[in-house]
């Protein structure tokens, strides 16, 4: 397999014109990430940041060789403009907006799923960065991570930059930090990313960020085991102390029944000779390269 | 956001599903008034948002109205599962030839609505899935496709059962699914779904859980979703102010910017041999009042005698975060001690806000959780 994340992407933002697409899309761009265009619609022709806005994504597709999408629209009209996007032919869309209802998700996963290539990042997620290649198509804070050996994939946010800012001052840095999204269903998964940085030369180790809520760890821990994953992985689980059925704050996080209990991810990683961090700073020492 | 098993059948009701003859009783005198008008047996259940209420003695029966007022006012203000009964149901008994099970969920790995069913209703489906697998049938929904009633009668085949039984049955589960899509339920159950001597299927009891990111299009829920059942009261207080809490155990009130992060706080603070006593998250890019309201609320839990606050600033700025404390911490009437934990956007500014203010801050959140414990 390629890699599913573009390294050298051509984004469109969709919802450009809003206040947190615009304030990112300056920093995005001041990372070195080539934003193409954007969209709002009704605001086609206008600039934002120097980069053109249209109306619709099919025009940023066609005038820009857009093929990857970040997106900032509010929550109830979030499924529309990842359909928008898949139909324009964007084959990477980064879902940013938190809160968008499950069926709706079920919709357009289901659509990417459909077309076959394209793949949906979150939703509710920072999105990823590649500092090797200075590409960061997300909301994260650029200064916690460089250039390095290490690749993340998380369902957090804040969490992700706590713990590779730990993995940046043990001087290992990041080769691609990816977050899949804190909601209950997302597109791109634990599995997937593992498959990815399997084949990427520059990852030497991968940290797995979870938490309570879902199986994905597991599962992730059984390719693990079953592929006997060539590289050293350390898992970090967020959330041992939460109480059964309530929320924490994602949409995704929560316990229910017996489905979804720290427990049960540190157990399962453990049997798959994964190494799970008691706390951040000690995933850097864990990961022993 | 889930809903009592009265409101759960109401909904049935509206979209053609028979349920039990019943009403809603708040006192004996009422479930007494309901019992006489029914006139026959009646099962009276606690409107309570637990499971295993029936174990717990949350569901009775009566074989008369005297009878029923007497159990109503043993039900009436006990505790099931640390849970406050304050309403009945009190409906009929009904005759019971077979207890089917019938729900529709959202299966997170497949990514789609799942339609369960099952011929060995009545108890839980967890317990179904262990000493029965084969007894439970499930259709995953290609949501392009949807449900249909001869989509249902099609799952149901490796069921034996007459046409008859099995036709209605499967009428049932697909409005189960349209329920499912028209009001976005994470889940939506019918356990057990009697079918009666008449060869009625009626919904026995039931279960609904709102998406809670589609209650901006569900009028009929939204009135609903500051007075939730499953809050505690300080839980109910923070949905009313837009903050992300939970209540623990412990003594130790923690704030942060971001869920995972704060989680990975309560866990820090109890590998250290503290008890954390809540969960809040300012969320990103947080403004002042946010911050201050979060303060507050939890400088106010009595049991709560240090804070500790967690922030990583990226879109978060530390600044504003400071000025949140110090106007919190103001308008607090009772005030405790904090550590704060400043790293990332605006830091300087926020570490010289806070100092001024005689607060500790650190750049690490080892070292403000480890400081917080000896506060």
């Amino acid at each position: 397999m390629t890699s599913i994340i573009n390294k050298d992407p051509k984004v469109v933002v969709q919802g450009i014109t809003g206040r947190e697409g615009t304030l990112h899309t300056a920093l995005m761009l001041r990372y070195g990430t080539r934003i193409v265009a954007g969209v709002t619609p009704g605001k086609g022709g206008q600039q934002v940041q120097n980069v053109p806005v249209y109306n619709r994504v099919f025009e940023a597709v066609n005038n820009h060789n857009a093929d990857t999408s970040i997106i900032f629209v509010p929550a109830p009209f979030t499924r529309d403009a990842v359909l928008n996007a898949i139909d324009a032919g964007i084959k990477t869309v980064v879902v940013i907006t938190e809160g968008i209802p499950q069926k709706d998700t079920i919709e357009f996963i289901a659509k990417a799923n459909k077309n076959g290539d394209v793949t949906i990042v979150g939703p509710n997620t920072p999105g990823f960065i590649s500092p090797p290649h200075s590409v960061k198509v997300g909301i994260m804070p650029a200064h916690v991570f460089k250039p390095g050996i290490v690749g993340i994939a998380s369902r957090s946010g804040t969490l992700t930059y706590e713990i590779a800012w730990h993995v940046t001052n043990a001087g290992l840095g990041q080769s691609m930090c990816v977050g899949i999204g804190g909601d209950p269903i997302v597109g791109l998964g634990f599995t997937q990313l593992l498959e990815m940085f399997k084949d990427d030369e520059a990852t030497k180790g991968v940290v797995l960020i979870g938490e309570i809520g879902g199986n994905a760890e597991e599962l992730a821990a059984g390719y693990i085991k079953q592929t006997n994953y060539p590289k050293p992985v350390v898992a970090y689980i967020a959330g041992r102390l939460a109480p059964p059925e309530k929320r924490m704050g994602h949409a995704g996080a929560i316990v229910m029944g017996n489905v979804g209990t720290a427990k049960s991810k540190i157990d399962t990683f453990t049997a798959a000779g994964v190494p799970v961090a008691a706390k951040p700073s000690d995933i850097a020492k864990l990961l022993n390269l | 956001m889930k809903f009592f098993e009265y409101e759960a059948k109401d909904l049935l009701r509206r979209n053609g599903i028979s349920i039990p003859i019943g009403y809603g009783a708040y006192n004996s005198e009422e479930a007494e008034g309901i019992a006489r008008g029914i006139g026959k047996p009646v099962v009276l259940k606690s409107q309570v948002l637990v499971s295993g209420r029936g174990k717990s003695g949350g569901i009775r029966v009566a074989s008369d109205a005297t009878e029923a007022r007497r159990i109503a006012s043993d039900l009436i203000g006990s505790t099931i599962k640390g849970h406050r009964v304050d309403s009945l149901l009190v409906e009929e008994k009904l005759e019971i030839v077979e207890q089917l099970y019938a729900s529709v969920t959202i299966d997170r790995y497949a990514r789609k609505h799942v339609v369960l069913a099952s011929t060995s209703g009545g108890v839980d489906i967890e317990e179904i899935a262990q000493t029965n697998p084969d007894a439970i049938l499930r259709y995953w929904v290609d949501p392009d496709v949807g449900f249909s009633i001869a989509d249902a009668v099609s799952m149901l085949s490796p069921f034996s059962m007459n046409d008859n039984d099995r036709r209605k049955f499967a009428t049932v589960i697909s409005i189960l699914y349209k329920i499912a899509l028209e009001h976005d339920a994470e889940l939506v159950e019918i356990n057990p779904l009697v079918r009666t001597p008449s060869g009625q299927l009626i919904a026995a009891d039931a279960r609904l859980v709102a998406d809670d990111n589609a209650l901006f299009r569900n009028p009929i829920f939204r009135e609903k979703s500051f007075r939730r059942g499953e809050d505690t009261p300080r839980e109910a207080e923070a949905r009313k102010q837009n903050l992300a809490y939970v209540d623990l155990d412990g003594d130790i009130g923690i704030i942060g910017n971001g869920a995972g992060l704060v989680m990975a706080t309560i866990d820090l603070v109890q590998l250290f041999g503290g008890r954390p006593g809540n969960f809040l998250d300012i969320g990103g890019g947080a403004q002042v009042e946010i911050i201050k309201r979060g303060v507050i609320l939890v400088m106010s839990k009595p049991e709560v005698r240090v804070i500790l606050i967690n922030i990583l600033g990226g879109i978060t700025r530390c600044d504003i975060v400071a000025q949140g404390i110090i106007e919190g911490l103001n308008e607090s009437s009772i005030k405790k001690p904090i550590a704060v934990r400043l790293m990332g956007t605006n830091e300087e500014e926020g570490v010289r806000i806070l100092h001024q203010a005689g607060i500790n801050t650190y750049p690490n959140m080892e070292e403000a959780a480890a400081e917080v414990l000896k506060l």
